[in-house]
């Protein structure tokens, strides 16, 4: 009676531990629902929920005013708000405007530098998430040759 | 697929390195279509994460629409010479890599 009280014990924390060790991997995956949503606000609720979205312009949200080649679409996103969970893009005119989104541990530089596919041209969102709000700043890239390949 | 390293560049000035990355990887959205008209099946790096001495400080959630060979800047704060930054993706058929660089 013991023995087996103390095995099943012993499973059950192992199982309670493995659950807290998946579960912010979890909830990275869980959030791969908004890379599916086909709007920009859809996306957001996806990643956000009903949380308000207010707009910004005190970041660095560098994006080229013309993208000769919407394949390779230069994007630099730069914060020094304190506490940003994570940094999303969406380009609204996209099949499926979530582009990205990073996340950063306490203390990491919140910022990022990447190259992103635009069909047309179209507003794109840097959306910074903090504890307490979520941020959002818009840029307009005007695309001469789309770069989704269709 | 054949999968390759991660390529990296980077400079460490006073506690801050700045890296530079390369990461070969088609990046197919899935919506393309070959020359016979097939689609060609989505194939694209869904996680990147970034560590510094073995520790994640970064991680990245990307869709098909990133470019094809991404590129990635990223910044490393409290960085010392010596330190090891990796830099490891898994793509969405379960393909992985990584790569990494002393500071």
């Amino acid at each position: 009676m013991q023995v087996s009280f103390t095995r099943r014990r012993f499973t059950q924390v192992l199982l309670a531990a493995a659950a807290m060790a998946a579960a912010p991997l979890a909830a990275l995956a869980g959030n791969r629902d908004a890379f599916k949503a086909e709007e920009t606000d859809a996306a957001l609720k996806a990643l956000f929920g009903d949380k308000p979205v207010t707009a910004v312009d005190d970041l660095e949200f560098k994006v080229p005013d013309i993208a000769e080649d919407g394949s390779i679409v230069p994007v630099t996103i730069s914060t020094d708000r304190e506490g940003v969970k994570s940094i999303s893009l969406l380009v609204d005119a996209n099949p499926n405007p979530l582009s990205a989104r990073f996340h950063f541990m306490p203390g990491a530089a919140t910022e990022f530098k990447t190259r992103i596919k635009m069909g047309e041209s179209s507003d794109v969102r840097a959306v910074v998430e903090t504890e307490d709000a979520i941020y959002v700043a818009t840029r307009n890239v005007k695309v001469t040759l789309g770069g989704c390949g269709g | 697929m054949e999968v390759k390293e991660v390529k990296m560049r980077g400079r460490l000035k006073g506690d801050e390195a700045d890296i530079k990355c390369l990461m070969p990887h088609p990046m197919e959205t899935g919506v393309r279509k070959d020359l016979d008209g097939n689609l060609i099946p989505a194939h694209f790096i869904e996680t990147v994460t970034c560590k510094r001495n073995g520790e994640v400080f970064m991680t990245a959630d990307w869709g098909a629409s990133v470019s094809k060979d991404p590129y990635l800047g990223f910044k490393v704060k409290g960085a010392a010479k010596g330190d090891v930054v990796e830099v490891s993706w898994v793509d969405n058929l379960g393909n992985s890599s990584s790569g990494e660089l002393v500071l």
